[in-house]
C-alpha cells in the first residue's frame, strides 16, 4: 500500500503552516510585550543601583520601591480624604434636617468642604487647566496658520513675531500674565479660579507656535494640481479652505498639535509651581517645601505620573488624528 | 479666419527671473473651430503646458491674448475644464463626491439636487466608472483615476475641454482603451478639445489637426498638419493605412529632423 501523495502532503503542510503560524505569533508577542518589558526591568534595576549611591539631605534618593511604596500613601490619603468628605456632608445634611424638622422656615447653611486637595485632585486640576489651555491655542494657531500658509504676504508680515515669540520660555510670560489677569479679571462671582487663568494662558501662550507653525507649512505646500482644481473650478474662499486647504493640512495641523499639546503639559508643571495653581506642579512645590523624608518619593510619584500622562495625552491625539484623518492607510507613530 | 470659436492669437510669455526674463512663447497663434480635436506636440520643455495654462487662464500672456466665443480669456473658469497628467482628484473625497464638487460648482443655480445626482451618474457611465462612484481615487488604478478625472470635466460641460498628458501615466494598454473611450466621447458629444501629448500615434488617431511646435526658448508653432482620416477611426484598421503611416511620418519627420531634441543635439555637438 502506497500513502496517498495528497495526503501526506495536506498533514504536512499543515504542520509547516502551525509552526510558521507559531513563530510568527512568538515573534509579534516579543516585538510587543517582552522586548518592552525587558527595557523597563533593566531601567528599574539601574535606577535601584543608582538611587543606592546617592545621599541627599532629605534622605537616600528613592529608588522604585520608596516610589511603589509612596504611591499606595498617595492612594490611601486620597481614600480617607474622601471619606472625611463624604463623612462631613452626612453631617451637615443631619444637621440640616434636625433643625428643619423644628423649624420650617429656618435657613439652612449648605457649605462646601474645603479640606485638602488630594494628589489625585491636583492630577485632575492639571488634567483641566491643560485642556483649557490647549483648546484656546488650538483655536488661535489653526485660523493663524491657515491664513499665513494662504498667503504670503501675511505670512511675511507675522513670521519675525512668531519666531520672536516661539522661543520664550512659560517663566518669563507668567509674571506678566499674572499681572493682566488679576487686572482684567474682576467679578464679584468668579466661575475659574484665577490661578487657573493664569496657568492656563500661560500654557496657550506657549504651546501655540508648534501648531502655528506646522499649519503654515501644511497649508503652504498644498499640491499644485489640486490648488489649480479648485482656480478652474472658481470656489468661493470658504469652499476651497473647506474641500481642499484643511483635508491637505490635517496631517500637518496634527503633527503640530501633538507637539503643541506635548509643550502645553510640560510647561504647566512649571507654571503651577510658580502660580500656585492647585495642579502637580504645586504638588512638587509643596512636597519640596515640606521637605520630609517621604518627599523625594512623592516628587518621584509625581514625576512618573506627568511622564505617563503626557504619554496618554499623545495617544490620544493619535487616536484622534486617525479618526479625523482621510488617508486610512497612512502610517502614523 | 474670423468666425473661430477659439482664438489664440499672438500670445507671448515671459516668466521673471533672475537675471533677463525667460521668454517661453512667441507669436503662437491658432484659431480653433468649435468640435475640433486639436493636439500639440513637440518636445519637452517646449511651452505645450504654457499654452494650455494660458488657454485655461492660469498662467496670463504676456503678449496677446485667448478668446473664445467672442469674450477673453482672463481667469480661469469652468468652461475651460483641465484634465490634469496625474488626475488631481481629491484624495478625501469618494470619486462620486469629486465629480459632484465641480457640478455643484457650474450648475448650483440651474439643477437640482436630483437632476445633479443623475447628471453625475451619468458622466461616471460615460467613462464607465459607476461601477466604483463610492470608492476614494486611493483605492483605484491609475487608469481609472484618470476616467474620473475626465468625468469630472466633462460633468462642467466645458466649451473646450484643454487635457495636459492625460494619459502619459499610464501603461500602453490602459492608454489604448482610455484613447478609444475618449474618441467615443467625443463622438457622441462633440467636445472642442486641446489635447496635449508626447505619443505620435496618439495624436495621428485621435486629432482633427496636429499643431506641432519649435523648441524652446521663444517656442512658437512650427507646423500644423491636418489629419484627414474618417472617423470613427480603428486603431487596428489604421495600423496599415498607408495615410495614417504617412501623417505618422510626417509628425517624426517634424520632430526629428527639423526640430532635433535639444538634449540630443547637444550630444552631437560635443
Amino acid at each position: 500500500m502506497r500513502v496517498t501523495p495528497t495526503k501526506l502532503n495536506i498533514a504536512q503542510l499543515a504542520d509547516i503552516l502551525t509552526t510558521v503560524n507559531l513563530r510568527l505569533w512568538c515573534g509579534t508577542l516579543i516585538k510587543t510585550l517582552a522586548l518592552p518589558a525587558f527595557g523597563i526591568v533593566v531601567f528599574l534595576l539601574l535606577w535601584q543601583l543608582v538611587a543606592n549611591n546617592i545621599i541627599t539631605s532629605l534622605g537616600q534618593f528613592p529608588g522604585p520601591n520608596q516610589v511603589w511604596e509612596q504611591s499606595n500613601n498617595l492612594l490611601s490619603e486620597h481614600q480617607r480624604e474622601r471619606n472625611k468628605e463624604t463623612a462631613f456632608y452626612e453631617r451637615q445634611e443631619k444637621r440640616n434636617a434636625k433643625k428643619l424638622a423644628k423649624n420650617p422656615d429656618a435657613k439652612v447653611k449648605i457649605r462646601a468642604y474645603t479640606g485638602k486637595a488630594t494628589f489625585a485632585d491636583q492630577i485632575g486640576t492639571s488634567l483641566l487647566t491643560v485642556a483649557f489651555g490647549f483648546m484656546i491655542a488650538t483655536l488661535v494657531a489653526v485660523p493663524l496658520g491657515i491664513i499665513c500658509g494662504l498667503s504670503e504676504s501675511i505670512y511675511r508680515c507675522v513670521n519675525p513675531i512668531i519666531q520672536t515669540f516661539k522661543p520664550v520660555s512659560p517663566l518669563a510670560w507668567l509674571p506678566l500674565v499674572t499681572m493682566v489677569v488679576s487686572a482684567l479679571y474682576v467679578t464679584d462671582d468668579p466661575l475659574f479660579e484665577k490661578s487657573f487663568l493664569t496657568s492656563a494662558f500661560t500654557v496657550a501662550l506657549c504651546c501655540l507656535w508648534p501648531t502655528v507653525v506646522n499649519t503654515i507649512v501644511g497649508v503652504a505646500s498644498i499640491d499644485r494640481d489640486l490648488i489649480n482644481v479648485s482656480r478652474v473650478l472658481q470656489l468661493s474662499a470658504t469652499v476651497h479652505i473647506r474641500k481642499i486647504v484643511i483635508p491637505s493640512a490635517i496631517p500637518m495641523i496634527f503633527t503640530g498639535l501633538r507637539l503643541s499639546l506635548a509643550t502645553g503639559w510640560m510647561v504647566l508643571i512649571a507654571a503651577e509651581m510658580l502660580a500656585q495653581n492647585p495642579g502637580l506642579g504645586k504638588f512638587i512645590w509643596d512636597e519640596f517645601q515640606n521637605g520630609s523624608s517621604n518627599s523625594l518619593g512623592r516628587i518621584m510619584v509625581a514625576v512618573l505620573v506627568i511622564g505617563v500622562i503626557g504619554f496618554i495625552l499623545d495617544s490620544l491625539m493619535l487616536a484622534v488624528q486617525k479618526r479625523v484623518s482621510w488617508d486610512k492607510q497612512a502610517i502614523l507613530r | 479666419m474670423k468666425n473661430n470659436y477659439l482664438e489664440i492669437s499672438q500670445v507671448g510669455i515671459e516668466f521673471p527671473t533672475d537675471g533677463e526674463p525667460f521668454r517661453a512663447l512667441q507669436n503662437v497663434d491658432l484659431g480653433i473651430a468649435k468640435g475640433e480635436f486639436i493636439s500639440l506636440i513637440g518636445h519637452s520643455g517646449c511651452g505645450k503646458s504654457t499654452v494650455l495654462n494660458i488657454v485655461a487662464g492660469l498662467y496670463e500672456a504676456t503678449q496677446g491674448g485667448v478668446i473664445l466665443e467672442g469674450r477673453e480669456v482672463d481667469e480661469p473658469g469652468p468652461d475651460r475644464a483641465v484634465v490634469f497628467q496625474n488626475h488631481a482628484l481629491l484624495p478625501w473625497l469618494t470619486v462620486y463626491q469629486n465629480v459632484e464638487l465641480a457640478v455643484k460648482c457650474v450648475f448650483r443655480k440651474s439643477k437640482t439636487k436630483a437632476e445633479m445626482r443623475d447628471w453625475i451618474e451619468h458622466n461616471l457611465s460615460l467613462v464607465h466608472m459607476n461601477h466604483a462612484m463610492h470608492k476614494l481615487p486611493g483605492e483605484l488604478s491609475g487608469g481609472m483615476k484618470q476616467r474620473v478625472g475626465i468625468a469630472r470635466c466633462l460633468a462642467m460641460q466645458p466649451k473646450v475641454l484643454l487635457m495636459d498628458e492625460p494619459f502619459g501615466a499610464l501603461d500602453a494598454l490602459t492608454r489604448a482603451h482610455l484613447q478609444d473611450s475618449l474618441m467615443d466621447i467625443q463622438q457622441q458629444l462633440g467636445n472642442t478639445v486641446i489635447m496635449i501629448t508626447h505619443d505620435v500615434d496618439e495624436a495621428v488617431l485621435l486629432s482633427d489637426r496636429i499643431v506641432m511646435m519649435t523648441n524652446g526658448p521663444a517656442a512658437s508653432i512650427g507646423e500644423v498638419l491636418q489629419v484627414d482620416l474618417p472617423r470613427p477611426r480603428d486603431r487596428v484598421v489604421l495600423a496599415d493605412d498607408p495615410a495614417f503611416n504617412h501623417y505618422r511620418q510626417q509628425v517624426l519627420r517634424f520632430l526629428y529632423e527639423k526640430q532635433k531634441n535639444p538634449a540630443a543635439k547637444k550630444v552631437e555637438a560635443a
